[in-house]
């Protein structure tokens, strides 16, 4: 239960890459009957992307390496682009590490950026959001939804926002794209980032959604394919998978996501009833279809991970000492977890290989897995520890 | 990531409790960090008698506090206090490098509750 660290390649998907490696290996570029193979498989796997987000025209979708390049072409493309305009810019205090460490290395050149609060529940405060827009604000940054808590945020409402205000919206939706329907256009969204690995896609390829007449610089220069905002080469066959892979999110995102939902509460509630002193991290009911955080007081959460891992079950935890700066994670501190609150948070994402029987299986062993890291445990009250 | 012999120690954890009447306490760490650890000793005729631990922790940090009551179980507070953080992740067939700097705090936590034992022992004279 751990499909928030990577899932498995669609088998569909890759039956849609495979001839792109060995037979259809044009250069979009080329002016031949190969090179037209190659130019009509991305204008195919771009009217896919553009579908999924509801995107007016499929030419507003730009392929990228991924999600990571996606906010970096977005943030600093943005940035750069509009530094007459002004050097603000506006993001939370939850998002992604790729977001927050652009906006780090902006701040570096002079950029100014404030990280807006968000709730206990995760989600962004409006009222301090407004506030922080100035004359000098070129960018709004906040995620659709996040991967590690869940919680899905207002999004048309800050969207509004930015228009009513003339700043440009990014909105890093990789967590989000998917698994809950999305309308740039009505949500009033500029730029979107997506990644393929995510939705079941091959890794290596990602896209951005840019709305006609959003001003963008690149951050790649060379031979100007992707309308000259994305140079190099074009990665056929991952863009292909990531089309095939919006296709079938698109289409089974009513049925997959109301199934998921029905898991996700069920671990939830199963896991409330069950443990004492448990909690559930980010929104009730704004959140991912697939995404449940747990916090367990008392124990921390790489030994809880180990527990279930001898049982057969992976999962994930915002545990300082799963992490590789051996800090806990910044979502948990800025919902307003203590440290000790944050070690001991698991993160169970699910996905099409997960079924009911897992998660009665978890809510079977998970039990007895916490008690006996709370008995070992000198912060465990003695009274209970039954 | 773990060797076998710290999965062995974190799942059947040895001499996991508290002893109410100890002669001797050590806590190091901190629940900030994510590791905090307890071990109680008994002493008789200056040698470790009893120990027992508590932690709150990684795997690691389980495992480790696991190692060190075996290593130091029966031995005199001086050998007990030349046990050290190195001997503890050698015995367990080794710990990832992040590990060794923040989870390995039990042989710490055994000198704490020796040096406790000690001082309590020079107040009675």
């Amino acid at each position: 239960m751990d499909h928030g660290a990577g899932v498995p390649l669609n088998s569909r998907v890759f039956e849609a890459m495979k001839p792109y490696f060995m037979e259809n290996y044009g250069n979009p570029s080329s002016s031949h009957s190969f090179g037209n193979s190659a130019r009509n498989a991305i204008a195919a796997s771009r009217e896919k992307v553009a579908q999924l987000v509801t995107a007016e025209k499929s030419q507003e979708v730009i392929f990228t390496s991924g999600g990571t390049e996606s906010n970096n072409l977005a943030i600093k493309g943005v940035a750069y682009r509009n530094r007459e305009k002004g050097n603000h810019i506006i993001t939370t205090a939850i998002e992604h590490i790729s977001v927050i460490n652009i906006c780090k290395f902006l701040q570096k050149q002079g950029f100014e950026v404030s990280y807006v609060p968000v709730d206990k529940q995760g989600v962004v405060d409006l009222e301090k959001l407004e506030a922080a827009i100035n004359d000098k604000t070129i960018l709004i940054s906040v995620m659709y939804a996040n991967g590690e808590i869940g919680t899905i945020q207002p999004i048309s409402e800050i969207g509004k926002l930015a228009q009513e205000n003339n700043v440009i919206f990014h909105v890093d939706a990789v967590a989000a794209a998917g698994k809950v329907p999305i309308n740039v256009k009505e949500e009033n969204i500029d730029l979107l980032s997506i990644s393929s690995n995510d939705m079941y896609g091959p890794k290596g390829v990602g896209a951005l959604y840019i709305k006609t007449g959003t001003k963008v610089q690149p951050i790649i220069q060379g031979g100007g394919q992707e309308r000259g905002l994305r140079s190099g080469t074009e990665n056929i066959p991952g863009i292909v998978g990531m089309g095939e892979a919006a296709e079938l999110a698109r289409k089974e995102m009513k049925s997959e996501g109301e199934r998921l939902t029905r898991l996700r509460d069920k671990l939830i509630k199963g896991v409330l009833d069950k443990i004492d002193y448990s909690f559930l991290n980010g929104h009730p009911t704004e959140r991912l279809p697939d995404n449940a955080n747990l916090r367990f007081s008392y124990i921390e959460g790489e030994s809880l991970i180990l527990g279930l891992d001898m049982h057969g079950v992976q999962v994930s935890s915002g545990s300082a000492c799963t992490s590789k700066t051996l800090e806990p994670s910044h979502v948990l501190l800025a919902i307003g977890l203590a440290h000790e609150e944050a070690h001991g948070s698991l993160v169970f994402t699910m996905g099409k290989q997960n079924s009911e029987e897992d998660v009665d299986y978890v809510l079977e062993v998970l039990p007895d897995v916490v008690k006996r890291l709370r008995a070992l445990s000198p912060l465990t009250p003695k009274e209970i520890v039954r | 990531m773990y060797s076998e012999k710290v999965m062995e120690h974190f799942m059947n954890p040895r001499n996991v409790g508290e002893i109410p009447d100890a002669d001797g306490v050590g806590t190091v760490g901190n629940p900030v960090c994510g590791d905090l650890m307890t071990m109680y000793i008994k002493v008789k005729d200056d040698k470790l008698a009893d120990i027992k631990f508590k932690t709150f922790g990684c795997g690691a940090a389980i495992a480790t506090s696991s190692m060190t009551t075996e290593l130091a179980m029966g031995k005199t507070l001086e050998e007990a206090m030349k046990i050290t953080r190195a001997d503890v992740a050698e015995n367990l067939g080794g710990l990832p490098p992040i590990k060794m700097h923040c989870s390995n705090l039990a042989a710490d936590a055994l000198h704490e509750a020796i040096k406790d034992y000690q001082k309590k022992k020079e107040a009675k004279k």
